[in-house]
């Protein structure tokens, strides 16, 4: 494997790098210009379409495809939304890319929407990022400054206004619906679809969502071309007719049990073990993994064997996980039990549910109560099946909720327990030995009292 | 024409119909079990509880193929070709697993919970659920806070399904509840300072599906499985609303909406709702009396009571010695009454003069953003008296009239029909009658016409009432009447009836034909009344 120069991360480390000096020092914006100056809108679409890009928020949607669902001659206003909403543990190369080099990011946003004819931008971000919210309004200061965002951006006739929103800190409002909700300044209930966003969305206007990666990722296909882009990466696999390919540049988001944890970019089909071993220094303490997540806790786990995975779009379904999400990677040591980490993921997605759905709302807390209880010493054998069966029964796949976040509660209880059924086995045996087989229905309820 | 095919069975739908899963299986009869879904608010397909199985036929093949996962019901519109499977395993454990989840934080408290018997939870958990509880979760209590002067919210039994929240929302417009917190920990709440006070909040303990929201004027008065529901109209404005009056033993106890498409959809307001109160208030007026001297000044003097036997033919000779007869023919009477009155004036005085009697009026129209409107004048058939007078040739006159009629000298002997749940007129106005040889007073309650009647005659309510009412609107409900009067009062048509000499019990429903065949304005009353009723202006077209 050649040695892989960052793209996407070229502004990390260098000494005020987030400028738009030094931005444009690197090439920024001429690309943008040339669009505006020689491009049609339909043009920079099929731009980005015949490059493959494929959205980096977690659904892996290609990106192009997403414009082209727009209403053709909309009379407008179309809005662009930026999904900066960054939440899923173990993700932050957004946060990356918008403190080292928030121009990317808005390069991007202004060409995607020139290309989809938006002239309202909003940036909805993580209430966590202090750091990136300042890196960013002094970015969008800047381009109107220079008038690079504004009324009639370099006499070219097409105007934007990109507003930075900041989010109040909710898992939910990273799913596109929710976020839009937020927006609008309502409890961020993700929506039923359809109608998706594309044709009813920000205040019931056609509406583009991408994330911030997937816009650093236009804004380097427009610089340098489809070509380059499609020379990293996977190509679709001729068997599944069905495969985009995977291509371009990833950041991968390394952490958890390794010695040099951080945000690492990598052709996309990079496999777990050469990015642990590669790039994070091997396992600290020169322990062995026993399970990684691979993308973000939603997407599931890997078991230390699974390791040569490769992380593209359709690896990790082929090892029982969800998909790549946000490629955030992290590992976890052959030390540490795997009850907790189950524990501890469906702490997160009770407290996140958004509490819409009867089976999510209901099923993460349950999930939750069983493992505090299993973790007490009080488990039974039957707790993993009710496990198994919440897990197999929650989620926008076997249709019981609206939006995606269910899935992503329910798959690491799935993955745990059946790739590492033994080990929730022999805790509960060691932990409970009076009462782990017992079935029967729990006694009737406690007699409730008056008022 | 669409065809649906709901568990194997073909359904015909409207060619321009929008209806949605749960509206088209319940043409073919199969109820789908749903609690967020409301015909009157938002789809947010949350509950899902009407998880289904559809599919599409190819019009050209016949072949079927069907969705791959389960799809909520309510949000899922049909058209031609559909296929709607709402009895396989799949659906079946679907709804076996909300029920499941939706117990999980209940606490059950049905015993002293006031839905219980009419409680969705209950029915559906009856039908789809499960008898075993693996939930070790020792449930809540039973949380109570109030979120309005007359709502109380059980926090614990709430389900989440946000009927409420969308009603203040989309219906009545004021927003007052929200949902707060996330998750599992989710509950209904009022912002500190902004209680769920306006005036379709009633509305709110309708839709809950579950005992989460209470009516405190109902709350513990009496266990649902006693109740007897009567399909009536409120009395209550001349919006001439649907109800169910729910009584027990000749006793009211709350007044529900009754869905009608055509005037209140599935709404009632909150003065309606509780516009019952009057009928069980103990200063009610009892039983018929005559002053004996024939005199009516000098209030000192009691009444004395006179059987009913005798009102019919002593208040004929009383009247028609007096003279010439003025008659105020109350908008709080049925068609049917005002009718027979009408006919019993005449019969006593050829010339009696009629006039529509006091019309209440408190404010003025008011209509919320869904679409309903409480009206301002608070009396449930005016169009329908009106009407009546017009066959008699006193169309147009109005209570005003009659007063100058009265004032000027043109009558001997008023009879004033009244039965307004609230003090109607004053002193002043009472004065003009002061000097009249015979003053017939019939009301619900005292009033400073009181002083000066020769006779007084009890009112019924609109709950002891049967006839029909004819709203702002023109449209026209017949109903039954709910409850007895108190022992003692006859309501206005049996002395009516037994006035005119009429044989036999009471028939409003035959008053109503023999109107209906005499008189071309009410011919659309003549067939049998629907629940929801009919528009007079619909002249028989055929």
């Amino acid at each position: 494997m050649t040695e892989f120069k960052p793209v996407l991360l070229e502004a990390v480390g260098v000494p005020n790098g987030y400028t738009l000096a030094s931005y444009r020092s690197r090439g920024g914006y001429a690309a943008l210009e040339k669009i505006l100056r020689e491009k049609r809108p339909a043009e920079v679409v099929e731009l980005v379409k015949s490059s493959g890009l494929r959205g980096r928020g977690g659904a892996g949607f290609s990106t192009g495809l997403k414009w082209t669902f727009l209403p053709k001659d909309h009379p407008g206003p179309i809005y662009l939304c930026v999904n900066a909403d960054e939440s899923e543990p173990g993700t932050f190369n957004n946060r990356i890319l918008m403190e080292d080099d928030p121009h990317q990011v808005l390069e991007g946003t202004i060409i995607s929407a020139f290309a989809t004819r938006a002239t309202t931008a909003y940036i909805y971000l993580r209430y966590e990022y202090p750091q990136s919210w300042h890196r960013l309004q002094a970015a969008i200061d800047e381009c109107y400054a220079a008038g690079l965002l504004g009324n009639n951006i370099q006499g070219s006739g097409f105007s934007l206004d990109i507003y930075l929103h900041r989010g109040a800190a909710a898992y939910i409002c990273g799913e596109e619906t929710g976020l839009i909700e937020s927006l609008e300044g309502k409890r961020a209930w993700p929506r039923i679809k359809p109608p998706f966003p594309a044709i009813e969305g920000v205040f019931k206007k056609p509406t583009v969502v991408n994330n911030i990666e997937t816009l650093a990722c236009v804004a380097q296909i427009a610089r340098r071309g489809v070509e380059w882009f499609q020379s990293i990466g996977v190509p679709p696999n001729p068997d599944n007719p069905r495969d985009p390919g995977s291509y371009g540049p990833k950041l991968y988001c390394l952490s958890g049990h390794v010695e040099k944890p951080g945000c690492y970019e990598a052709p996309l089909g990079i496999t777990l073990r050469e990015l642990i071993d590669h790039h994070g220094g091997g396992v600290w303490k020169g322990r062995k993994a026993k399970a990684a997540i691979p993308g973000g806790i939603s997407m599931g786990l890997f078991t230390e064997a699974e390791f040569d995975t490769p992380l593209d779009f359709a690896g990790p379904g082929k090892v029982g996980c969800l998909g790549l999400g946000t490629a955030a990677v992290v590992v976890i040591d052959d030390q540490t039990s795997i009850v907790d980490f189950l524990h501890n993921s469906c702490r997160f997605f009770a407290h996140e549910s958004c509490g819409q759905c009867t089976p999510c709302r209901e099923g993460t807390s349950w999930s939750l109560r069983m493992l505090e209880r299993i973790r007490a010493g009080k488990g039974r054998l039957r707790d993993l099946d009710i496990l198994l069966e919440i897990g197999n029964t929650m989620g926008m796949m076997p249709g019981s909720t609206i939006c995606g976040l269910a899935d992503g509660a329910a798959w690491p209880i799935k993955n745990a327990i059946n790739k590492f059924r033994g080990e929730f086995e022999d805790f509960i045996k060691r932990t409970n030995p009076e009462g782990w087989m017992v079935t029967d229905p729990v006694p009737a309820l406690q007699i409730v009292g008056a008022h | 024409m669409p065809t649906v095919i709901v568990d194997g069975h073909e359904v015909e739908i409207g060619a321009d119909e929008r209806l949605n899963c749960i509206e088209a299986a319940r043409r073919a009869g199969k109820e789908i079990p749903h609690y967020c879904w409301h015909p009157g608010l938002s789809v947010v397909a949350s509950c899902r509880m009407c998880l289904i199985e559809t599919g599409q036929r190819d019009s050209a093949t016949g072949k079927v193929s069907m969705v791959p996962k389960l799809v909520p019901g309510c949000q899922t519109p049909v058209r031609d070709g559909t296929v709607i499977v709402t009895e396989s395993e799949a659906v079946k454990e679907s709804r076996a697993r909300v029920e499941e989840a939706l117990l999980i934080d209940h606490p059950i408290d049905c015993p002293i919970c006031d839905k219980a018997g009419e409680c969705l939870l209950q029915d559906y958990h009856f039908d789809h659920g499960q008898a075993e509880r693996r939930a070790d979760i020792h449930a809540f209590t039973s949380r109570k806070r109030d979120v309005g002067p007359t709502i109380s919210l059980f926090v614990d039994r709430c389900i989440m399904c946000t009927r409420c929240v969308r009603f203040t929302r989309e219906v009545s417009g004021t927003g007052e509840l929200m949902v707060t917190s996330r998750g599992a920990k989710e509950e209904i709440d009022v912002f500190p300072g902004f209680p769920l006070d306006n005036k379709l909040a009633g509305n709110v303990v309708d839709l809950c599906p579950v005992g989460a929201l209470g009516d405190k004027d109902f709350l513990y008065q009496q266990r649902v499985w006693f109740l007897k529901r009567e399909a009536n109209v409120c009395g209550g404005c001349s919006a001439g609303c649907s109800i169910h009056t729910e009584h027990n033993q000749d006793t009211v106890y709350r007044l529900k909406p009754r869905e009608n498409p055509h005037v209140n959809t599935w709404w009632i307001c909150d003065e309606g709702r509780y516009g019952w109160h009057h009928l069980h208030d103990s200063s009610r007026i009892l039983a018929a009396g005559r002053r004996p001297t024939g005199h009516s000044h000098g209030n000192a003097e009691p009444f004395q009571p006179v059987e009913w036997a005798d009102v019919v033919t002593g208040l004929r000779a009383d009247l028609e010695q007096a003279g010439r007869l003025t008659v105020a023919v109350s908008p709080m009477l049925t068609v049917e009454e005002a009718w027979m009155l009408c006919g019993v004036a005449r019969s006593i005085d050829p010339e009696a003069f009629l006039a529509l009697g006091h019309v209440p009026i408190r404010g003025g129209d008011e209509s919320f953003p869904g679409g309903f409107t409480i009206r301002g004048e608070k009396c449930p058939n005016r169009k329908g008296v009106e009407e009546v007078l017009a066959v008699f040739g006193a169309g147009g006159r109005t209570w005003n009239d009659l007063l100058a009629h009265v004032a000027a000298g043109h009558a001997d002997a008023a009879w004033i029909t009244a039965g307004y749940p609230a003090a109607w007129t004053d002193a002043a106005t009472a004065e003009s009658f002061a000097g009249l040889p015979c003053l017939v007073v019939q009301d619900l309650f005292n009033s400073p016409l009181t002083a000066h009647a020769t006779w007084q005659l009890p009112a019924a309510g609109f709950a002891e009432r049967a006839g029909t009412w004819i709203n702002v609107a023109h449209h026209a409900q017949s109903f039954r009447q709910a409850i007895r009067p108190p022992a003692g009062v006859w309501p206005e048509g049996r002395l009516y009836w037994n006035m005119l000499g009429r044989r036999g019990l009471y028939d409003p429903v035959a008053v109503r034909r023999q109107l209906a065949e005499s008189s071309p304005a009410f011919a659309p009353l003549g067939g049998d009344m629907p629940e929801t009723g009919v528009d007079l202006r619909v002249r028989q077209l055929a």
